[in-house]
């Protein structure tokens, strides 16, 4: 993967650092972020989170065009922290009524995040998927999806040595799956790269990162803002299940509009193993580690509910960058400065 | 002197999920529907449907959560 085309002062800053063509003042980029004007909108900015994506990416795989050891680097790791801080308070701003509403209810922990998961409004975009998108629109959600999925469940890892006992088990138990059961080619990762190629799409890692607008990346920085911090493990957990737990009715539309758009069957076979591992894996994350850890420490229920209500807010505001792009007759990626156009791939696709 | 000692097999642990929601069945290798197909156990647990409404029977695809929200509509409006 190659480090990003810069989208604002930020990423250019990151990118610029890591290139080797900049010098980092880190001071004056975290002054900068503290700073940012009101019209930055740090939920779904594109400059800030590509700046913030490619600082996490730093924990996963390499760029060919960065050295590796700017992973701890301790001034980025400082950038990355105002990033973060600005991200977190905003986040907890966004969701602050849902996770209120949580805290007040009654009952068992679970029944009550499974509850929140029907109390933050979610978009139409795998109804539109199912019924009514094109062929080059669903081709456009795999490429968002691509960011994510070509590393599913690998920020969930870091949580695993933050846990205890049966949580512990519970999140080892869930990941084994997520990971093939055993069985490499039935990991989660080289199944989604498997649909991708078999649609015509590139399944390299990161080949869609220029494409993809600030709203998909903030799915996965929040994912990342929460999975690498300790004091945030509750929130990933919380996130995990509110991912699992909104993922088999909108894997079953969407494996349905793939087969209506007679996309080869490796993908909708991909959305076909979502709906079964899923319905499992909600009960996982929601019972067995939520539950689990909010019974051995009920400080933690704030940072499970505000988890789960992140992701799910996170996701739909990316799902509505996607249908308010397509209403107005717009791709919802961003234009490619360097190859073919994406209704080029969709005809080829289509031939 | 003794023999290898026979395969220990794991025991097969039922969990039930709540109102409407599914079983989970840990340890097992096959799960036999009512007509008595059997179905493969592929992963290391499964959730067993049981609100039957499922479109992938016997396996749980989370559809007792749309059941249970219509039913909570139906009472809103009673």
């Amino acid at each position: 993967m190659h480090l990003p085309r810069p989208r604002g002062p930020l990423s250019a800053a990151v990118v610029g650092v890591m290139s080797g063509r900049a010098v980092l003042d880190e001071a004056a980029l975290a002054a900068e972020i503290e700073a940012l004007p009101e019209t930055v909108d740090v939920l779904v900015d594109d400059d800030f989170h590509l700046a913030l994506w490619t600082l996490y990416e730093l924990h996963y795989r390499p760029f060919d065009d960065a050295s590796q050891d700017w992973e701890w680097e301790p001034g980025l790791i400082g950038v990355r922290r105002a990033l973060e801080e600005r991200l977190l308070a905003e986040v907890r701003f966004a969701t602050s009524e849902w996770v209120h509403a949580s805290m007040a209810a009654r009952g068992d922990v679970a029944e009550r995040l499974f509850a929140l998961t029907e109390m933050v409004p979610g978009t139409a975009l795998t109804s539109y998927l199912h019924r009514e998108a094109t062929l080059g629109q669903l081709l456009e959600y795999l490429q968002h999806k691509s960011i994510y999925h070509l590393k599913e469940s690998d920020p969930q890892s870091f949580v695993l040595p933050r846990l205890q006992g049966p949580m512990k088990v519970a999140l080892a138990e869930l990941q084994y799956d997520e990971y093939g059961s055993g069985r490499p080619q039935q990991l989660h990762q080289t199944l989604f790269a498997a649909g991708l190629e078999a649609c015509g799409l590139s399944s390299e890692y990161g080949a869609y990162l220029d494409l993809v607008p600030g709203p998909t990346l903030a799915v996965t920085n929040v994912m990342n803002l929460f999975a690498l911090r300790r004091t945030l493990a509750a929130a990933a957990m919380g996130h995990l299940g509110a991912f699992e737990a909104t993922s088999s009715e909108p894997c079953r539309r969407v494996a349905q509009g793939c087969r209506r758009l007679g996309l080869p069957d490796t993908v909708a076979s991909y959305f076909d193993e979502h709906i079964e591992a899923d319905a499992v894996h909600e009960q996982l994350a929601f019972r067995d580690i939520c539950g689990g850890m909010a019974a051995e420490d009920p400080q933690v229920l704030g940072d499970l509910f505000l988890g789960a209500a992140a992701y799910l807010y996170s996701e739909s505001l990316a799902g509505t960058a996607l249908l308010d792009a397509w209403r107005d007759g717009r791709s919802s990626l961003l234009p490619d400065q360097e190859s073919g156009n994406q209704s080029d791939l969709a005809a080829a696709v289509a031939s | 002197m003794t023999g290898p000692s026979p395969a220990r097999k794991r025991s097969v642990v039922v969990t039930p999920c709540g109102d409407g929601g599914p079983v989970l069945v840990r340890g097992a290798d096959v799960v036999q529907d009512a007509a008595g197909t059997s179905h493969v156990v592929t992963r290391p647990v499964v959730a067993v449907c049981t609100c039957e409404k499922s479109q992938r029977l016997p396996w749980c695809d989370g559809t007792h959560k749309a059941v249970q929200r219509g039913r909570r509509r139906r009472d809103d409006t009673a």
